[in-house]
């Protein structure tokens, strides 16, 4: 997990992301954000409070929404609940993203 | 993939879940040319569940598991909880019965469990190929003809493939047999394994040893009063503890899916049960949750879909593993037939959904139970209102004070038709009635 990560709001919730055993794919995000003014015009931000792993943030100073792709659960709720289908949901290639160990 | 392998195979299954190994294990048993694709890196590594695994269907696919699979604990106790903020109503229902041999149910964890049968559907001899992601299923017109996976000389080709790639359905939807999902569609479910001693486990549960064990639904203010449940299920020494809701009424919940968790975690009647554990690993996971009238089309011609990608959950009755093993299953039967007669046609994949209508309770179930999730939903007071009425009734009836039990009774009835009117609640229980019975 990077530096940015620790900031986030949810000390507990870093935590429990310690628990979790990731592959993570550094050439490549399966999370892309189609269009970035969609999200600043964005009321609710679901993507923001329904994520389990708050693998969106919204950067104030950049204005921008931040995807820590590398903290995603692989759930598929992000895309459903995004009121603009601005986001391209893909799985991670082969082999990469969490990988449980209990499940 | 290494060039020796033939790209040919006589069945491909994407996704080694429960409903894929099954499907792999049946057609390898025929003497099928079988090959199970997995984007984890073993099979189970994205998978979870509750879980709770049904002994009966499960035997089906894989006769007397039970004596060797890394199951968890027998199911021998079922609780119901009502939770208000500061009170519990609790139903269960505990019988010896349940830990015959073989017992009705096991509690299970996925990657144990998935990794087990995946090695059954290998002794059968199937291929299971694990790190590989099915970017994109082949067709030839309306033929689908094999997939392409996401490594060199990635193409497979089979006469028949198997979807089972679960709840977020990207192959089935590519091939215009599903429609995108919405916030009805599914449900988000947030888990914790929490680690306990065995014999605190035992203790706290009322359990005389590892072969017991008990689960426990939980409803109301464990879910802030959301269409949606809680859980708390025993392992052999862990506790399993998750909170889950349908996406419709989640997206205008105040907390965030964790933060329901921890508050649940927290709640007096659920922290005993869990105090001095440790957090194992936090999973999450979606429920497909549209039921009978959002199932996808279930085969076409080459193809068939199973499992959670085929919507097969039955929410009311925490029933969805069993579907999946046994859909797959019966698609495997399918293929086997379509090899038979050499006919991989819509026609003879049809078959498929038949077997499922004829020989499995599901598709029966699934249509009983196609307008319950809407029932509950569209009568919000079923999971805040009725909980706090019951829980303030039990609470005066039992309170020993100066208050005559018959002044009692009638504060209760004022309270409860201030709370909702008798119309009010005739409507609740003749529209409860209709979508349930």
């Amino acid at each position: 997990m990077s530096d940015q990560q620790q900031e986030r709001s949810n000390v507990g919730l870093v935590d429990a992301l310690y628990l979790v055993k990731y592959e993570v794919d550094e050439e490549d995000s399966h999370l892309k954000i189609l269009d970035v003014e969609v999200c600043r015009k964005c009321e609710d931000r679901p993507c923001i409070t329904r994520c389990p792993a708050e693998v969106y943030l919204w950067n104030e100073a950049e204005d921008e929404l931040e995807v820590a792709y590398e903290n995603c659960l692989e759930c598929g709720v992000c895309r459903i609940v995004c009121p603009y289908d601005n986001i391209e949901w893909r799985y991670p290639r082969g082999g990469f993203g969490v990988a449980y160990k209990f499940g | 993939m290494a060039t020796d392998v033939s790209n040919k195979f006589d069945v491909i299954v994407v996704g080694a879940g429960l409903a894929g190994l099954a499907a792999a294990h049946t057609c390898a048993q025929a003497g099928l040319e079988t090959i199970v694709i997995e984007r984890g890196t073993k099979p189970g590594t994205k998978n979870v569940m509750g879980g709770v695994l049904y002994t009966r269907p499960t035997a089906k696919v894989f006769p007397e598991f039970w004596k060797d699979a890394p199951v968890e604990r027998p199911v021998i106790e079922q609780g119901a909880w009502l939770l208000t903020s500061d009170s519990a109503i609790k139903l269960a229902y505990r019988s010896q019965r349940f830990a015959d041999d073989p017992p009705n149910a096991f509690t299970v964890l996925r990657v144990k469990l998935d990794k087990y049968f995946a090695d059954q559907a290998e002794k059968s001899g199937a291929l299971v190929i694990c790190e590989t992601l099915v970017e994109e299923v082949l067709t030839d017109g309306d033929n689908v003809i094999g997939v392409r996976c996401g490594r060199a000389e990635g193409d497979l080709y089979a006469p028949v493939v198997i979807i089972a790639e679960g709840v977020n359905s990207e192959l089935t939807r590519q091939l215009g047999m599903q429609t995108d999902l919405k916030l009805d569609d599914t449900a988000s479910v947030v888990k914790e394994l929490i680690r306990l001693d065995p014999k605190v486990i035992e203790d706290r549960f009322n359990l005389s040893g590892e072969h017991e064990g008990t689960t426990i639904e939980m409803y109301g203010d464990a879910t802030l009063g959301m269409l949606g449940t809680a859980f708390v299920y025993t392992n052999k020494d862990s506790i399993s503890l998750g909170v889950g809701f349908l996406l419709s009424q989640a997206v205008e919940a105040a907390q965030t899916p964790y933060d329901m968790l921890q508050r649940l975690k927290q709640h007096s009647m659920v922290a005993p049960l869990i105090e001095g554990g440790e957090t194992g690993e936090y999973m999450t996971h979606m429920i497909p949750e549209g039921g009978y009238n959002r199932m996808p089309q279930l085969f076409g011609h080459g193809v068939m879909v199973v499992g959670d990608a085929a919507m097969l959950v039955n929410g009311i009755h925490r029933e969805g593993s069993n579907y999946a093993l046994l859909s797959g299953q019966l698609a495997a039967e399918t293929a086997i037939e379509a090899h038979e007669n050499g006919d991989f046609s819509g026609k003879t994949l049809s078959h498929y959904r038949a077997r499922l209508l004829d020989e499995t309770p599901i598709l029966r179930d699934l249509r009983k139970y196609r307008n319950a999730a809407h029932y509950v939903e569209s009568h919000p007071a079923l999971l805040s209102t009725y909980p706090d009425l019951v829980s303030d009734a039990m609470y005066e009836m039992l309170n020993v004070d100066d208050v005559p039990k018959r002044q009692k009774q009638w504060e209760i009835v004022r309270m409860v038709l201030r709370a909702r009117s008798l119309v009010g609640m005739a409507w609740d229980g003749i529209d409860g009635a209709r979508s349930m019975l």
